[in-house]
């Protein structure tokens, strides 16, 4: 394993307007790991993602991707280097098809024929699909497409931002599931999710954000010791 | 039976040519969310050129088609795209309005300029000459040839979109350009082909229409309001839908031409067959569903400060005494270009309340400055009840524009006034009701109890005070209860509507509103011309005066001020220089696009520089000799938290001068 | 009867769910929570009970009334206001003047003859934003621009309000004063509504809650019925074996909850 973290991010701050989300937040992933982040709502998490996946301008601070420095890189160029971002929500085409929405994904610099070997692969319920519009698919195979995007991509990084969002525990299970897989594989992940215990299950090692910085990084069992008074702010 | 069969040809033709334009349009429209008025525009520039490289220049009608449809055409589109509305999809639908507006000015700009219009020029047909004879009908070959590449476009398309990964990659666009940058797609590439094949396919419309209906910079701009009309049925994204409006415009136009003259008093309604679309549009538009309220985020716009109702009175008082100054030494014929530069600035003060306060857009204010003018004309009442009647109609019609839109965003209102216009000028202005053809209406000069204004002098100092008084009403209406609302529902329609605002009224009344002072200014050039005709009122007049506006600012009275000086000067200079008449078009067009994505425009440079002088150069200059005695701003005091808050101290503190002054009132 | 009743409504957007059969009912004078994981449909639930969002099927019924097909400003005057988790103030006004003019909008034609400076004041000191009347609202921090929403909602004198995550923003002191002043607008006779994620505020203030899971309302109760109902810390928690967690986390069930 290089000693050179896939990431790093040094001191970023970011702001809505006037309203400073990001208030220098460093965090680290070590090349190969499954990094979890967890934090209460309006923590930042997601600005962080944005940032790091080029979509928001930080005001200040820097980037690092396998050390090189990549502030001011734009979202598809980041995409084609191997960063894939999977963002909150649903983060497939609704009114395209199954089958296009896998057509696009060959963006990331995969042949399109290789995508749809593995993600029918991984996911046969998809290729019964593949007709059909994204959007018209239930919660839990739309985020499978989705999951399909990083598994078919071969990316050097992955960031996963509230996978479990608005899905059924089971299907929750069936996702990191491919998560633990694609880790396997010897990808380095990047995970965001409100599921503390959920991240934590998959991930060596884990960071907390509150009010926009990171307050604590360490094993996972450690950051779920503190977890609950994190987000309780020491109250019970 | 066989007349029915040739009016169905020559609809089909047309419907052809429509739906090529109309998918352009689409697909220009559904990548960027850019809706481009120039469309039709662009199609007549580039049927000047194929003319230019087929007839004049002699080249070989192949290598001219190849050249403007495959060369130039697109690359003037990926121009348009990335230089000209880059960024405008998430703009105020507004600024995008003003910017496209600008495009379209600026292209007829270039025809007038390259092409002059002293000598006359035609397109053959292709392969003119040749008839051919189809079951009893005569088709030329020119229709059978659009047809076939309206079909050949339409499979092209589907190709495209539904077949290739680019194509795939501009459907997924539409829905989350975010999300395709994510995947690696590259939206801003994606962006540019489909401005690429949209401008094409404006240029091939052009090009096939232009034999038919004649090279003519104005009827082939208006071109897209036909495709717009088509796209609506698709809502301006389903291409299929496009293709089966344009096909039903197309025919329904050709039979309203053909059965004409068998509707009785068809002789009144020479203009109906160039209004067919904006009917069909209107017909569309109404029955259109309700779009719903945006939730978006907190957003502040920052505006021109709005003087007190005080130092509007004194400033206003000043402008008076200094225009009875001015018009005392005048010749009359100077008088006429200074009081219709006071009208278009009454009429500039319209666009401030609608556009610079309401946030809506309106591409037809000449129309009702029309209303206005007829209405004073025609009821014959040359005092204030006459120019009460010509305000009320004005602002009745305003209203009655705005109701079949009542359900739909700023754009499709924008785009209804756009209609409307075009139908007044081609329908309404040139019929009897109102100027009829070269017929111009005669009015009497104004006179108010116990005075008389024949004197052209006076009559010029009455208009000075009409404007004061219009303007004053305006900065009260933006001071009051109903500007704080206005600002209010441009910031977040959401919450408003939470509040209990009816939107729908508000938006009817402040078009009501607008119309009724542009009415005004109407019937005011009336009463000083004495005799008026259609030219003054002509459409493409609102489309300049929403440049004008663009460049001085629409949020202040002196941008209007200012702007209707512009309005009067720009035709006055144009036909004293007839040989740069284009130039000028096209120097305006290049200001609105620079300046037009900051409302406040040029005018408020001049609000800013008192403070620059008070916070800037004074302390420079202090610093710099400290035995002067200067005015300078504790800059320790007041300056700093401002400047803590780094490139935005600016704006900031600006803001905050315009919300204390509402404040503190 | 209560004051309000969604009465199974189902929100589809293309083939998505948002909101599935969701049933609940809010008494007239109470504080209502509506909880629930990230996109259960909350916020959802409040555009359709404003009429942001219309309904694929189900009512909603408001003092015996069904409003379903109503437009929003009617509903506004039939007694609903709101406040929104993404800040929808008006940014180019002064906080006062956002309150003015809903002042101005609430009170139509007769407002024109009535000096409504005296109640922009006072709104403001209730809410606790007096310092900030003057800010531009596109300059304050999220919590007071929450709390200025939530003013400029009462100038419209509501009878249900609807709170979407009012105390984000806000710190803990913060927070508490907001749970007084909740309890004050409820004791006043006002019916109160929150989507909220700080769980010591709901299960502080609310009278009952609601709990909502992938666009359904999978349990309802009072605080103290909802923290011991193991449906809920299902919803909560994900997917969780719960021998695997069970040594840590013996501090107590409130505190896995609020994860």
């Amino acid at each position: 394993m290089s000693s050179v973290p896939i990431l790093e991010t040094v001191d970023i701050h970011a702001a809505y307007g006037r309203i400073e989300v990001l208030r220098g937040v460093d965090l680290k992933v070590p090349r190969g790991a499954v990094v979890a982040l967890l934090g209460p709502n309006g923590a930042g998490k997601s600005t962080l993602l944005k940032v790091i996946s080029g979509q928001m301008a930080q005001t200040s601070g820097d980037v690092h991707l396998g050390g090189v420095h990549v502030t001011g890189a734009k979202a598809a160029d980041l995409a084609r280097l191997g960063l894939t971002t999977i963002p909150e929500g649903r983060s497939v085409f609704p009114n395209l098809t199954v089958e296009e929405n896998l057509l696009l994904m060959s963006y990331a610099g995969v042949s399109a024929d290789a995508v749809f070997d593995t993600a029918y692969a991984y996911f046969p319920r998809l290729h019964e699909r593949r007709f059909q519009l994204a959007g018209t698919m239930s919660g839990g195979e739309q985020q499978m497409l989705a999951m399909a995007r990083a598994l078919a991509s071969d990316p050097a990084l992955l960031l996963l931002d509230e996978l479990s969002m608005g899905l059924a525990p089971l299907i929750v299970d069936e996702l990191y599931q491919s998560v633990a897989k694609i880790a396997e594989s010897g990808v380095s992940i990047l995970v965001v999710e409100q599921f503390a215990r959920t991240a934590l299950k998959v991930a060596d090692y884990a960071a907390v954000m509150t009010g926009g910085k990171v307050v604590a990084t360490g094993e996972p069992d450690e950051i779920g010791a503190i977890m609950a008074d994190v987000i309780l702010g020491g109250a019970a | 039976m066989s007349a029915f069969l040739s009016y169905t040809v020559i609809g089909l033709f047309t419907g052809a040519a429509y739906a090529i334009a109309a998918s352009g349009l689409v697909l220009t429209y559904s990548t960027t969310r850019v809706f481009n008025i120039a469309h039709g525009a662009v199609g007549m520039v580039f049927a000047f050129l194929y003319w230019d490289f087929s007839q004049r220049q002699g080249m070989p009608v192949w290598l001219s088609l190849v050249l403007v449809l495959l060369v130039v055409a697109p690359l003037t589109g990926v121009f348009i795209q990335r230089v000209l509305t880059r960024g405008l999809g998430n703009a105020p639908v507004g600024v995008s309005l003003v910017v496209t507006v600008a495009i379209l000015v600026g292209m007829i700009g270039v025809a007038t300029q390259v092409w002059k219009q002293d000598t006359a020029r035609s397109l053959p047909q292709f392969y003119q000459g040749h008839l051919i004879h189809l079951g009893g009908v005569i088709v030329t070959p020119q229709q059978i040839i659009t047809i076939v590449i309206s079909v050949i476009v339409a499979g092209a398309l589907y190709v495209l979109l539904a077949r290739t990964r680019i194509g795939t990659a501009m459907r997924a666009s539409v829905d989350n350009a975010e999300l395709l940058s994510l995947y690696g797609g590259r939206a801003d590439v994606v962006a540019a082909l489909a401005w690429a094949v949209g401008t094409s396919l404006a240029a091939l419309a052009g090009i096939l229409l232009a034999p038919v209906i004649g090279l003519q910079y104005y009827d082939l701009t208006l071109l897209v309001i036909s495709a717009y009309a088509a796209a609506m049925l698709g809502k301006l994204t389903s291409l299929p839908m496009t293709y089966i409006g344009a096909m039903a415009l197309g025919l329904a136009q050709s039979y309203v031409i053909g059965y004409l003259q068998d509707i009785p008093g068809h002789d009144k309604l020479g203009g109906l067959p160039a209004v067919v679309p904006t009917v069909f549009l209107f017909a569309i538009l109404v029955l259109l569903p309700q779009a719903p309220l945006r939730i978006g985020q907190v957003k502040g716009i920052i505006s021109a400060p709005v003087p007190t109702i005080t130092r509007s009175m004194v400033c206003g008082a000043l402008l008076i005494v200094a225009v009875a100054l001015m018009a005392s030494g005048m010749a009359n014929s100077t008088l006429l270009n200074f009081g219709a530069a006071i009208s278009f600035a009454i009429l500039m003060l319209s666009l401030v309340l609608l556009t610079g306060y309401g946030g809506y857009v309106s591409l037809a204010q000449f129309a009702f400055a029309g209303v206005g003018a007829v209405i004073y004309a025609r009821a014959d009442q040359p005092n204030l009840f006459g120019l009460v009647l010509a305000i009320l109609g004005a602002a009745a019609v305003g209203a009655i524009v705005a109701i079949p839109v009542l359900r739909l965003t700023g754009l499709y209102l924008a785009l209804a006034t756009l209609a409307f216009g075009q139908l007044m000028d081609k329908l309404v202005f040139t019929s009897s009701l109102a100027f009829q053809f070269n017929n111009p209406l005669t009015a009497k000069r104004l006179s108010l109890p116990g005075m008389n204004f024949k004197d052209q002098g006076n009559y010029t100092i009455l208009m000075a005070v009409f404007f004061v008084l219009t303007a004053i009403v305006v900065v009260a209406i933006r001071r009051g209860r109903l500007g704080r609302i206005l600002i209010a529902v441009r910031d977040s329609q959401a919450a408003a509507g939470t509040l209990g605002l009816d939107l729908r009224w508000l938006r009817v009344g402040l078009f009501a509103g607008s119309a009724g002072i542009a009415g005004l200014s109407g019937a005011l050039l009336a009463g000083m011309r004495l005799t008026i005709d259609a030219s003054t009122f002509q459409f493409f007049n609102s489309l300049v005066l929403l440049l004008i506006a663009g460049v001085w600012g629409v949020t202040s009275v002196t941008g209007a001020a200012i702007g209707g000086f512009f309005m009067m000067y720009l035709p006055v200079a144009q036909s004293n220089h007839p040989n740069i008449a284009g130039l000028l078009f096209m120097l305006l067009a290049a200001g609105a696009i620079v300046l037009g994505r900051n409302p406040n425009g040029l005018s408020y440079v001049m609000f800013l520089i008192p403070r620059f002088v008070t916070d800037s150069l004074y302390p420079a200059l202090a610093d710099r000799y400290p035995g002067m005695a200067l005015r300078a701003r504790a800059v320790g005091v007041v300056g700093e938290p401002d400047e803590a808050i780094g490139s935005d101290a600016d704006d900031h503190s600006e803001g905050k001068v315009d919300s204390d002054a509402v404040a503190s009132r | 009867m209560p004051l309000l009743h969604v009465d199974d409504v189902v929100v589809q957007f293309g083939g998505v769910t948002a909101v599935n059969h969701a049933s609940f009912e809010v008494e007239a004078g109470s504080i209502t929570g509506l909880i629930g994981p990230n996109g259960a449909g909350k916020t959802t639930c409040f555009n359709v009970i404003t009429g942001l969002q219309t309904p694929t099927a189900g009512h909603i019924v408001l003092d015996g009334k069904d409003i379903t097909r109503m437009p929003v400003h009617r509903r506004s005057k039939r007694g609903i206001g709101r406040t929104f988790q993404r800040l929808e103030a008006f940014g180019s006004l002064t906080v006062s003047d956002n309150v003015r003019v809903a002042l101005d909008i609430h009170d139509g034609i007769p407002g024109l003859f009535r000096s409504a400076v005296n109640d922009v004041d006072a709104l403001l000191e209730l809410v606790g934003i007096s310092d900030y009347a003057n800010e531009r609202a596109d300059s304050i921090p999220t919590g007071t621009a929450r709390l200025l929403e939530l003013a400029r909602s009462l100038a419209t004198d509501p009878q249900l309000l609807l709170l979407d995550e009012p105390s984000s923003g806000l710190d803990e002191s913060e927070t508490g004063a907001f749970g007084a002043l909740l309890k004050q607008l409820a004791a006043e006779g006002r019916t109160v509504l929150m989507v909220e994620h700080d769980m010591d505020l709901v299960m502080g203030v609310c009278d009952t809650i609601h709990v909502l899971d992938f666009g359904s309302i999978i349990a309802q109760g009072t605080p103290a019925e909802i923290r011991i109902n193991p449906v809920v810390q299902k919803a909560y928690l994900g997917y969780a074996d719960e021998a695997d967690h069970d040594a840590g986390h013996d501090a107590g069930d409130t505190k896995v909850l609020a994860l």
